[in-house]
């Protein structure tokens, strides 16, 4: 805390009495802030694309990965990897974020007909490119050296633990952008919630809202992805847990998303590194190991509330 | 206001579904719009309200065609009653209700004190109003609906479209909705199978059939047995109702080529049959 309030503030004595080290001083300046800010961004990010995904398909069960991005994302790094001019985790980063765009135009660009975009078939589209680019990954993956097996599995798996200051500015930008951006939009996506004639109706152009937050989401996964890798289930979870807890609303409904995130992956990222200290569990396997048990009691829950809730 | 329709086309799936219909319902008129099921009564209502576009002619609400006003200037002056619902996002009513006033307000910040009163309002015109904070996936059917109108209404649009808005009510829910829409003044257009139930609530019948309109005009006019074995295949006696003097319509026997189908969807009230 010392240390952070010493780089903010210029001028505060400890930063030059010599209580601290310079090992201290490095750790959480370059290792340990910026990976909780990274870890905060991304679930911030995930969590807040998984919100707006669920409500332009109509479907609760929608997440980033559904999308195939991460998928693309994967290709990408991992391609960055095998043919690589060298590890160089910005090189991964941005191979991984032009993967992203380049699944998330493909998934846009099959998911469209007759200049709709149908909900139902942009899920069948993204999953079925995720396949194929998670064949590809996998192929890549085995054909390639085996010292470059680890670094793509660690980007595969996810992890905060490369986060630098530097590695920031990507997810900040994004979060930042496509938060006012859906902000203002609020409205409309609850009467999208509805369905997509009530929204016309009320003079929304349903077309243009949907593709233009899918745009955003992508933006915002692409974003994340390429810098922490693979993180499921956070993009499922967070919205449904923000909208039990303020309801359905996006003008409450986001803003809680937003944080809940951030403090999920925080959360989890700190059990990561500390659970089987000193080795570090991949974050995307924490999350999976906390997200799918979660996925499943909704599953069962929603079928008991329309037993017994129904009219 | 005054809706005009000339020479419109509409197209669904490539086939010519509306076949160059013209209509005029004068300002504050309820039109009822019958005909069997296929015959393009939803796809007439979707491009009279302008979710979708037809493929021709022209829909002027007090003289401006509607291809002319943007989206949110349309949802000024139409509302349309949509019986869609999705099951996985629930909403209390209130919330439901307030969607009404997007076409007024900006699009971020908390609903307005006037945005409140004009919900609450509508819920207390359809009798809904105790149901305000109860979560919308929890009403019943005839609850639904109203609610569903309440929406309509909190729009605050001087033209209604409403579409089969009495499927799966009972008999007496249906004639009180029916009421609530007469009593509101505005101009109703609104899709009806029970022609009976047309007869008595509406101030103009406009038949389709096969997407052509056959016949507009108050609904004595209109209604006859012949013009029900035209468009029906549907043999029926017509009687005076002894309480209101009301010419009814009693269906008795089926004409020899007709499907069974179409002929029970008229004598009993249909359930979940909705034109494509």
């Amino acid at each position: 805390m010392k240390i952070i309030v010493g780089h903010m503030v210029p001028g505060m004595p400890w930063m030059s009495d010599g209580t601290l080290t310079p090992l201290q001083d490095s750790a959480v300046w370059q290792f340990r802030l910026p990976r909780i800010l990274l870890a905060a961004l991304t679930g911030a990010a995930l969590a807040l694309a998984g919100a707006l995904l669920q409500a332009v398909v109509h479907n609760s069960l929608a997440e980033p990965y559904i999308l195939g991005v991460s998928a693309g994302a994967g290709v990408g790094a991992v391609s960055f990897i095998v043919l690589g001019v060298g590890v160089s985790s910005l090189g991964i980063g941005a191979s991984a974020f032009v993967g992203a765009l380049i699944a998330t135009a493909a998934v846009y660009l099959l998911a469209r007909k007759n200049g709709r975009i149908a909900p139902q078939r942009l899920i069948l589209a993204g999953v079925a490119l995720g396949s194929l680019f998670s064949a590809i990954t996998s192929y890549l993956t085995i054909s390639t050296d085996a010292q470059n097996v680890f670094s793509i599995m660690f980007f595969l798996l996810g992890s905060v633990s490369a986060a630098t200051m530097q590695s920031l500015a990507l997810p900040v930008v994004a979060l930042v952008g496509v938060g006012i951006f859906t902000a203002l939009r609020a409205r409309a996506l609850n009467a999208l919630l509805v369905g997509d004639d009530a929204a016309s109706s009320l003079g929304i152009n349903v077309n243009r809202l949907r593709t233009t937050v899918l745009i955003a989401a992508a933006l915002l996964t692409g974003a994340v992805v390429a810098v922490s890798g693979g993180i499921g289930f956070v993009g499922l979870i967070i919205p449904h847990i923000a909208r039990i807890i303020v309801g359905s609303d996006h003008r409450r409904m986001l803003p809680v998303a937003v944080l809940s995130g951030a403090v999920f992956l925080t959360t989890c990222d700190l059990l990561a590194r500390t659970l089987a200290a000193p080795s570090e569990i991949p974050l995307g396997v924490l999350t999976a190991l906390v997200g799918a048990p979660f996925f499943l009691w909704l599953l069962r829950r929603d079928r008991a509330d329309s037993v017994g809730g129904g009219r | 206001m005054k809706v005009t329709v000339d020479h419109l086309d509409a197209h669904r799936g490539g086939r010519r579904v509306i076949k160059d219909v013209c209509l005029e319902v004068p300002t504050g008129a309820v039109l009822g719009l019958i005909g069997p099921n296929g015959s393009g009564k939803s796809t007439l209502l979707r491009a009279l309200c302008g979710i979708d576009t037809p493929s021709g002619g022209t829909v002027r609400y007090d003289g401006i065609p509607i291809a002319s006003l943007g989206r949110r200037q349309l949802a000024q002056r139409v509302a349309f009653m949509t019986q869609e619902h999705n099951e996985e996002f629930d909403m209390p009513v209130l919330e439901l209700v307030l969607l009404g006033r997007i076409p007024h307000g900006k699009g971020f910040g908390r609903d307005s004190d006037a945005d409140i009163a004009h919900a609450q309002r509508a819920l207390d015109q359809v009798g809904a109003r105790h149901l305000a904070q109860r979560s919308f996936s929890a009403l019943s059917g005839g609850e639904r609906q109203r609610v569903l109108f309440a929406r309509a209404l909190t729009q605050d649009t001087p033209v209604l479209v409403l579409d089969e808005p009495t499927n799966h009510l009972d008999i007496a829910h249906q004639l009180e909705l029916l009421d609530l829409i007469r009593a509101t003044n505005r101009t109703v257009m609104i899709a009806l199978h029970d022609l009976n139930l047309a007869a008595r609530s509406c101030d103009e019948i406009a038949v389709l059939a096969d997407g052509s309109l056959v016949s507009h005009g108050s609904p004595e006019d209109v209604l006859g047995t012949e013009l029900i074995r035209r468009v029906f295949t549907v043999e029926s006696t017509a009687v005076t109702h002894p309480a209101t003097g009301q010419p009814h319509f009693l269906f008795d026997v089926r004409t020899p080529r007709d499907e069974p189908q179409q002929s029970n969807a008229l004598t009993t009230t249909p359930k979940g049959l909705s034109t494509p």
